[in-house]
């Protein structure tokens, strides 16, 4: 007989019973021991049939294949640069990943992107031993020359972005700001100094408000007053 | 001498008043304030983050590092010399023993989890609140972890085995014994078991079948105060 103990949407701590007997699966951050599931990680319980999930509410960044992110160059080498990611590892961005354009051989490789310089770029490849390899050479990913970078938890990167861009687009229209969040958590705000800074204070407001709900009805009421106030 | 009362009036199994907080330093990946009676610990975590020096790194998993300290006017005696010392570093080395094998820093090789805690006021069981705020400073960063780590301190003051002694019965005259214990909660596996002066064989299993409910009690703050950080955001 398998009963499930927890509720969806309910906030459970390291080591809690999620559910007992063998009919339930554990799903992320969650591990079986004999025959009950608990969860490893501080977040909300989410339940898909049979599978028990963790939704992280908070922890560090994980790299994966594919992911859009943020970084700051700190190093250049023989063969590319070397990026930080906002993790305890760095990635790389190898020369033939950065440009489509022809690179000579004894091309100064600053004067493309120089070390401190922001990019977006994706990743395309994430080892073992969490090695990150980075590619720029696809629309959308580029060298940052201007606006402002705010640094926000990257499990909040989804409420952000909402469902199917819903929250990120609301702020670009409502403060005419050009965004682009990293998966790591860095995002990228360009546009008249008003409107990113109004961006700039909805993005945290998302950010300190990421698990309740109706959240865009609440950024939405936010982004208009403070639109009044500016006029 | 027979200790039948306690100096402040509580039970025998009676905890001093606790508190807890998650979250207190916005600068820390994951922070928590524990207090229980006079004494009071912070902790912060930072990471994971990178770990130099290099050869340190553990390329099977991520490395816990335990950072212990008292702050100089904290105790009730002379001011405490800030800084590392050899109790520190022992305490220090016994909190990462008690809540590394709880953690599973498996996805994070060569990098480094720090933990911080800091003792602005003490009265006993300094490594005890030390490991508890700790535990839910991790819970607090994400950390994956099997389960929680709490701790409390047990012992036996002139023939009476008691819960959670404060520094005057630590310092009570007669035989004394002071046993700081760290437990997970689901399974009661001692990550920390230490011990100071004397106790009888009877007694020392009458003290560690006492910390298993103590610990109990401490588990239901942090939990409480895990909790309760996302209870207080207001709906509108």
């Amino acid at each position: 007989m398998s009963t499930i103990v927890v509720k969806e949407k309910d906030i459970v701590i390291p080591g809690e019973v999620l559910a007992e007997g063998l009919d339930y699966l554990p799903g992320d951050n969650t591990y079986r021991e004999a025959d009950t599931i608990y969860s490893k990680v501080l977040g909300l319980v989410s339940i898909l049939g049979r599978v028990v999930k963790i939704t992280a509410l908070a922890g560090p960044y994980v790299p994966k294949t594919g992911d859009k992110i943020i970084g700051k160059v700190t190093d250049i080498t023989m063969n590319g640069w070397r990026v930080e990611t906002e993790t305890a590892y760095s990635a790389m961005l190898n020369v033939k990943d950065a440009t489509t354009r022809f690179i000579r051989k004894e091309e100064n490789l600053s004067e493309l992107i120089a070390i401190g310089d922001y990019i977006v770029a994706k990743i395309v490849q994430v080892t073992s031993q969490n090695l990150i390899d980075l590619a720029m050479r696809e629309p959308g990913l580029h060298r940052i020359t201007s606006g402002r970078i705010i640094k926000i938890n990257s499990q909040k990167v989804p409420r952000v972005i909402g469902k199917q861009g819903s929250m990120i687009s609301l702020i670009k229209s409502k403060t005419n700001c050009e965004i682009t969040v990293g998966q790591n958590g860095l995002v990228w705000l360009h546009g008249a100094p008003a409107g990113e800074w109004l961006a700039e204070k909805a993005v945290h407001l998302i950010e300190a408000k990421a698990h309740t709900e109706g959240l865009t009805d609440k950024v939405q009421q936010f982004l208009e007053e403070n639109q009044k106030n500016e006029l | 001498m027979s200790y039948k009362k306690r100096l402040d009036g509580r039970r025998v199994d009676e905890l001093r008043p606790m508190e807890a907080k998650a979250s207190v330093i916005p600068n820390a990946d994951g922070s928590a304030f524990f207090k229980i009676g006079k004494t009071t610990a912070y902790a912060a975590v930072y990471g994971p983050r990178e770990l130099f020096p290099k050869f340190l790194q553990d390329p099977q998993k991520g490395l816990l590092r335990c950072h212990y300290g008292m702050m100089p006017f904290s105790g009730s005696g002379e001011r405490i010399r800030p800084g590392n010392n050899r109790r520190s570093q022992e305490i220090s080395l016994v909190m990462t023993k008690a809540l590394e094998p709880m953690l599973d820093l498996s996805a994070f090789p060569n990098a480094v989890v720090d933990i911080f805690v800091d003792l602005p006021q003490t009265d006993a069981g300094t490594r005890c609140a030390a490991i508890s705020a700790a535990a839910i400073a991790l819970a607090d960063a994400g950390i994956p972890m099997k389960d929680m780590v709490s701790s409390v301190a047990v012992g036996q003051v002139a023939g009476t085995v008691v819960a959670d002694l404060m520094y005057d019965e630590e310092a009570y005259e007669g035989i004394v014994s002071d046993i700081p214990v760290a437990m997970t909660h689901n399974t009661k596996e001692i990550t920390l078991l230490q011990m100071d002066g004397e106790i009888s064989k009877e007694d020392l299993v009458q003290a560690l079948e006492l910390a298993r409910s103590a610990t109990e009690k401490v588990y239901e703050v942090q939990k409480q105060a895990l909790k309760e950080k996302f209870k207080g955001v207001p709906e509108a």
